[in-house]
């Protein structure tokens, strides 16, 4: 037998127990105070009473379940030291990744596509995919700027308040239709887009990020305190439906007009106007990706990743470093301007309220968790961040628990994003990588 | 002849060559320090001009000022190539590049690393392509002539690719590639914006002989065949004095010795630069490489062993 009696199967038990122990330590000073002790209110004033047993159960589960962990990795292992093969792991993930980026796709495209159509599909279903398909949008829109520009904008709220606010004060003063608006409202966030840019030209890294995050707070302080032209914190309401093809989308219609359901000769109903609405989302949405996509094999936009990896670099090859960041500021607000007039038609409502620091943050992790630069991920991740908290709405409070677990979970699973692989936008040879012994060959022999 | 003459002594080329660019009395002051102080020398078409000089002697910060990194405190760049002249010190950074086609290479290599080989190419044609995009506009829509230019673009990139012997490893990210090969890209890379004159911040630092001597190769047969002038700065004494047809030597920001690579090498200045104040006349010239280059703790010489 084995003389050491610590030893199991060669893993070392005492190793463990004292693992488990410090993490139970971890454990009791932090519940020691959340759980331990708990205000109430007494005739005298606030007083403390104690939760001991809380504390106790907790600091047991914790040295427990640490225990057991720490077994099954060791046992995987077999007791020998845990080697993680890195590098191979990745490099089948990255295969995985890109079959399921080209299939996965499609197959996204095509259930969206069909969304409205299935039987489950009811008013709820399609406004919570609306209210996603927003955040794909946004999130695809600021992948130009920060998954492909390398550019960290804090601020991009802003831009989606500036399309918002351009349609609601459009149509409130000049009485212009949606589909005119649109447009103008893309070119406005554009337009501020640009203005932003300007001076935060030769910022990088947490500069630019500080800098745009203040940007965002100026836009919606602004909104909020221009009481005479925004209406300030009362918002903007009434803001006009969007017409399909010049038929409304209401019960009656006005005065030698025609509606929708009675051009079709349907029964009205509430459901054909979400519907029309989840629809011009995705294909709003769908045009965004598309030009992404085509946009990447485009001169600018391999200057934009060029950007991304080596500013200096870029300025040696003579690309000119102020046109290729605007570009990417102007482009991505422009798409966060056409979904913020999309927003404010759906909502027929909009205050500075929607427009806070937090959805800027929200908009970041999708694009940070979807895997930067990667279009199916940027979606996957809009899915799960935006509709996972609606599903968890029962949840109330906890919800917001659950939002930071997944974050983390993905965090600590994919650091790189949930499908970071970047497929180069031209290649010379059509096949598959070299094998190994070319590349040796090839790095060690050297220049004809 | 009469035009040698008027030619001050401190721009003449050793072998007489039409002058590419002009160094005049070039300073760059940072606040109270001078990192180059009245520096002038002219560099030659079709020549390898090689600029070296102890650590600190101001030899990449001249190569900023050249290349548009840092605007000089005083003094004129000028630059004669393709029927043109450019008064570099005028021009904004990035235009040097774009305009005047000046190319250079970083001391710490500065590829786009998360990108392929050939996109690390096509990126150096991006004025080209731009153009021929239609600023975006058109090429978006496949109209105007994009896709017959970026197989152009293409072709470029490949024909240097297979120069520097990297076309089976085109498609794989830059920042995968070793050491060397890392090297040799960059040098593609910057050939690839078709260069009038090529800087090259310290080409042979971190490689090994045989890449060394590849290198001075591939450098030959870019003088040679693209005909356009090639300006060094390295410490490694045996690509200098086997390749360069003339040599700067700086020392703390002043141009100490100027001439051919024999000449620089047995001038008194330069020993004293580089071995300190003694009297070492007498020291033949192969010791003088062989302690200078021990002197520099950047250089990998394997072929000699340590003194």
């Amino acid at each position: 037998m084995n003389e050491n009696n610590n030893r199991l199967r060669g893993i070392d038990i005492t190793a463990l127990l004292k693992e488990s122990a410090i993490a139970a330590l971890v454990a009791l000073g932090l519940t020691i105070v959340m759980l331990g002790l708990r205000t109430v209110d007494t005739t005298t004033g606030l007083g403390i009473t104690t939760r001991w047993p809380l504390v106790v159960l907790a600091v047991v589960s914790v040295f427990v379940g640490r225990l057991l962990f720490a077994l099954r990795r060791e046992w995987k292992a077999g007791g020998q030291p845990v080697q993680r093969d890195r590098k191979k792991a990745e490099h089948r993930a990255a295969i995985i990744v890109q079959r399921f980026s080209t299939i996965g796709g499609p197959l996204f495209i095509a259930f969206a596509l069909a969304l409205p159509l299935l039987p489950f599909a009811d008013r709820y279903v399609v406004d919570v995919a609306t209210y996603v398909l927003i955040y794909v949008m946004l999130g695809w829109g600021l992948n130009i700027v920060v998954g492909l520009a390398g550019l960290l904008d804090l601020g991009y709220v802003a831009f989606y308040a500036v399309g918002a606010y351009s349609y609601a004060l459009f149509a409130f003063y000049f009485d212009l239709s949606f589909w005119v608006c649109l447009p103008l409202a893309g070119l406005c966030a554009a337009g501020f887009g640009v203005l932003l840019g300007f001076p935060v030209l030769r910022l990088r890294g947490d500069y630019l990020a500080i800098v745009t995050l203040g940007f965002g707070e100026i836009i919606r302080v602004i909104l909020l305190n221009w009481y005479s032209f925004t209406n300030g914190p009362d918002g903007i309401s009434g803001i006009p439906r969007p017409t399909f093809f010049g038929l409304e989308l209401k019960r009656t219609a006005a005065e030698g007009e025609q509606t929708f359901h009675q051009f079709f000769n349907l029964d009205y109903s509430t459901m054909h106007r979400l519907i029309f609405l989840y629809y011009l989302i995705l294909i709003l949405a769908l045009f965004t990706n598309f030009f992404t996509l085509r946009i990447r094999k485009m001169p600018i936009g391999r200057a934009w990743e060029a950007l991304r990896e080596d500013e200096i670099a870029c300025r040696s090859l003579g690309i000119n470093p102020t046109n290729t960041k605007l570009t990417a500021f102007a482009l991505g607000a422009m798409f966060a301007g056409f979904a913020g007039s999309f927003f404010a038609t759906r909502q027929a409502f909009i205050s500075p309220e929607s427009f806070t620091f937090i959805e800027s943050a929200v908009i970041l992790a999708i694009v940070v968790l979807g895997g930067m630069g990667s279009q199916v991920g940027v979606a996957i991740a809009a899915v799960l961040l935006i509709g996972g908290t609606e599903l968890f709405r029962g949840l109330e409070e906890y919800r917001m628990l659950a939002f930071g677990g997944l974050m983390v979970a993905i965090m600590v699973w994919r650091p790189r994003g949930l499908l970071a692989h970047r497929e180069p936008t031209i290649k010379l040879h059509s096949g598959k990588a070299p094998p190994e012994e070319v590349i040796k060959a090839v790095t060690q022999g050297g220049m004809k | 002849m009469n035009q040698v003459s008027s030619i001050p002594p401190e721009l003449v080329i050793p072998s007489g060559a039409e002058p590419l660019l002009t160094v005049e009395h070039l300073t760059m002051r940072f606040g109270g320090l001078i990192a180059i102080d009245d520096v002038s020398f002219a560099a030659g078409k079709g020549e390898i001009t090689a600029i070296i000089g102890p650590n600190g002697a101001g030899k990449t910060t001249l190569f900023n000022c050249i290349t548009g990194f840092y605007t000089p405190t005083v003094g004129r760049l000028t630059l004669r190539a393709r029927g043109e002249s450019f008064l570099l010190e005028r021009m904004d950074g990035f235009r040097i590049a774009q305009k005047a086609h000046v190319a250079r290479t970083f001391q710490n290599i500065r590829l786009f690393s998360e990108m392929s080989v050939l996109e690390n190419l096509i990126v150096a044609q991006h004025n080209e392509l731009m153009k021929a995009s239609g600023y975006t506009v058109t090429g978006l829509f496949g109209l105007g002539g994009y896709r017959k230019k970026e197989q152009e673009a293409t072709d470029l990139a490949s024909y240097w690719l297979d120069k520097v012997g990297l076309t089976p490893l085109a498609d794989i990210n830059a920042g995968n590639l070793p050491y060397g090969a890392q090297r040799r890209l960059e040098i593609a890379r910057a050939m690839c914006i078709r260069p009038t004159i090529l800087c090259l911040d310290e080409p042979a630092a971190g490689l090994n002989p045989t890449e060394s001597h590849e290198l001075n190769k591939l450098l030959n047969y870019i003088k040679e065949e693209h005909d356009i002038g090639l300006l060094l700065i390295e410490h490694d004494m045996s690509v200098v004095m086997e390749i360069s047809d003339h040599v700067i030597v700086l020392d703390y920001g002043v141009k100490i010795s100027d001439g051919t690579p024999l000449y620089v090498r047995s001038d008194a200045n330069v020993i004293r630069a580089y071995l300190g104040e003694e009297e070492t006349e007498e020291l033949p010239p192969e010791i003088i490489e062989d302690i200078s280059k021990d002197y520099d703790p950047d250089s990998i010489d394997s072929d000699k062993g340590g003194v």
